[in-house]
């Protein structure tokens, strides 16, 4: 087989490739086109600047009323999402960091603790959690007026967590309370589960992050005086940093995409805003547009975030 | 004596941890046990169950038939229940490396022949029953086969692909790849269910459960082929080299040489993948598909059964686990070899 063959052929191969990309994406895109003009559905993000005239259950920095526009109700949608995100990954990190260094303690007990948790929450759907959390939160809980109170001014019910600001405390009034900051059932419920299910994942990654670290390296800390705690800290910790980096980054994004099961439980998420206004507008193929090209972002952002650290942490 | 100090007692940390999740034990052990089964109700009467203090499994008695068969006709519940045996049978038999023959493919055409033809009907003066009404177990478990069957190949290709040295076909594989896995399953089902019918021309309809099952092929394909490529990558330069060197064809080399060597190292993280995948078909729930997570989520709006969440999704996650935990033993198991 001569060389200027194999160039034909590969020449040949790819450009094969490039039309059957293009005849695939003609066809969608005209038969797309045909349907639109047939049911009459008008295309274009027109629609963002109407009014959504749905309300949100909660919105966390944005103030969002019936009467704001589809646009609006959206950028809350993130915002939601942006929240319960950022938080979920602070928890799962810490939960599964404990969790991950009690898989290898050497106490018995906290060992099998550990190693039943991860079996245990890696084997079963996350959004069968999420619906066990919600039925959890909302069933399992008692109502407002026999709330419970573990602190004072900090009240747990079938309505949500109520606990107090800086400028004011939540007070029970007819049948809710009323003042402070509230997280209610469903973001309770999401946060709770996406938090417990990424950190079984993570605990695992810290696990063999601290596995990948040579046991010289440990013997050779304490050869040089230095406490067990110092030795994790200065010595294994770090090297352990470069092997956990990479997938950790994997789960936190997967945590990011894994909070639009919000839908699923009622959580005013990005999804759960598009999905409602893309069944009152018709307008689908805008509304996955926007949430693929919002994940897609975040994605690329994260993973730039991390590769960044990445080569940041890596030996010089 | 001295397995229990080292064990338990190790250093003064160790002995608090100790004690505290003894503790923890004692406090949070026996009320569990006294409402999952002492106080439980087993009976599927809903007033003893409003009544009593402990769980109520009574729930799951009374609803077991539509949890494991959705809205298939009553009087015909054995079809679906063959069914259901026959392709977790599949699954087993498969399991065993003697049996990874090429003849394997065809069990696997006769066994699924046979499930189509349980489910579906029309044949042999048995009722047809149109794939609308199919539901709870074996709706999963077909979700979860054919999502695998097709997009395995898929995933190869796509391996293939973006190790390719052609920069076009490179580029089109890790496009796809990375879009794929860089948004949510949720966003392709809606886009399946959605979008589809507006993708192909007007009069050309497929039904929801094979929307849904493209959506499902087309994002397992992304992941499986990134397994696949780590596979790939792991096989010594040499092995290359030396199938280069024997003047064989790219594709005589790959199926060859390369395919078996990358595939035999893969097998634990492609488990690992499947198992995801698995625990992914439950969000079909969300396009309003009756698999086994939904046909649970929907007894629970039965009027004299709500409020037995905490049960109802206990059980689900047994069901979940006990497949899963399987899955991934084989796994392990296969990773000692």
């Amino acid at each position: 087989m001569g060389r200027h063959s194999g160039k034909a052929k590969r020449l040949a191969y790819q450009a094969a490739a490039i039309a059957v990309a293009l005849g695939v994406a003609w066809f969608f895109v005209s038969n797309t086109i045909a349907n639109l003009e047939e049911r009459k559905i008008a295309s274009g993000f027109g629609f963002l600047g109407r009014e959504a005239g749905f309300e949100i259950g909660e919105s966390f920095f944005l103030r969002y009323g019936a009467a704001d526009s589809y646009g609006r109700a959206l950028l809350v949608g993130l915002t939601n999402t942006l929240a319960v995100a950022l938080i979920g990954i602070v928890l799962a990190t810490c939960l599964g960091t404990a969790i991950g260094l009690a898989r290898l303690a050497r106490n018995f007990l906290l060992r099998s603790f550990a190693a039943a948790y991860v079996e245990f929450m890696r084997n079963v759907p996350l959004l069968v959690q999420l619906f066990f959390w919600y039925a959890v939160v909302t069933e399992g809980m008692p109502g407002p007026r026999e709330a419970l109170s573990p602190l004072p001014g900090v009240f747990l019910s079938n309505r949500g967590i109520f606990f107090p600001t800086l400028s004011s405390v939540p007070e029970l009034q007819g049948f809710n309370f009323v003042g402070g900051m509230v997280l209610t059932p469903e973001f309770a419920a999401l946060l709770i589960g996406l938090a417990t299910y990424t950190a079984a994942f993570i605990a695992e990654i810290v696990r063999a992050g601290i596995l990948a670290v040579d046991r010289g390296q440990g013997e050779a800390a304490h050869a040089l005086g230095l406490s067990r705690p110092q030795t994790t800290r200065l010595v294994v910790l770090p090297q352990a940093l470069r092997v956990i980096v990479p997938p950790m980054t994997s789960q936190y994004l997967n945590l990011t995409k894994n909070s639009s099961l919000a839908v699923a439980i009622g959580y005013p998420d990005l999804v759960s805003i598009a999905n409602t206004s893309m069944n009152q507008t018709g307008q689908a193929i805008e509304g996955i547009a926007i949430i693929m090209a919002v994940y897609l972002t975040i994605s690329l952002s994260i993973s730039a975030f991390m590769n960044w650290y990445n080569a940041h942490v890596a030996f010089k | 004596m001295r397995w229990l100090r080292e064990n338990f007692f190790g250093g003064w940390a160790s002995g608090v941890f100790t004690l505290l999740l003894i503790l923890i034990l004692w406090k949070a052990l026996p009320p569990f046990i006294d409402w999952a089964f002492l106080d439980a109700v087993w009976r599927p009467d809903p007033k003893a169950c409003r009544a009593g203090e402990g769980a109520c499994w009574g729930f799951i008695a009374e609803k077991h038939r539509f949890i494991l068969f959705g809205t298939y006709p009553y009087e015909l519940h054995w079809r679906p229940a063959i069914a259901t045996v026959l392709l977790i049978g599949l699954w087993i038999f498969s399991a065993f490396r003697v049996f990874w023959k090429w003849w394997l493919s065809i069990v696997w055409l006769v066994g699924l022949t046979l499930i189509g033809i349980l489910m579906w009907g029309g044949i042999f003066g048995m009722r047809y029953v149109e794939n609308e009404r199919w539901g709870g177990m074996i709706l999963t478990l077909l979700l979860t086969t054919f999502g695998l069957a097709f997009a395995f190949p898929l995933s190869i290709l796509l391996a293939l692909g973006r190790r390719s040295d052609m920069p076009v076909i490179r580029a089109l594989c890790v496009g796809y790849i990375e879009l794929i896995r860089g948004v949510p399953l949720i966003s392709l089902l809606f886009m399946a269910s959605v979008m589809l019918p507006l993708f192909l021309p007007s009069g050309v309809t497929i039904d929801k459960l094979l929307r849904a099952q493209i959506a499902m092929i087309l994002f397992a394909a992304a992941y499986l082929a990134e397994v696949v490529r780590g596979g790939l990558q792991a096989i010594p330069k040499g092995q290359y080299d030396a199938a280069h060197a024997l003047a064989l064809p790219y594709w005589r080399r790959t199926y060859l040489i390369i395919l078996p060597q990358a595939l035999r190292i893969s097998v634990p993280p492609l488990v690992n993948t499947f198992i995801g995948f698995f625990k992914d078909t439950s969000l079909v729930l969300i396009i309003g598909l009756f698999d086994l997570l939904s046909t649970i989520k929907i007894s629970l709006q039965d009027r004299t059964w709500t409020g037995f969440g905490v049960e109802a999704y206990l059980f689900a996650s047994l069901v979940y686990f006990a497949f899963c935990f399987a899955m991934s033993r084989y796994s392990r198991s296969f990773e000692r070899q």
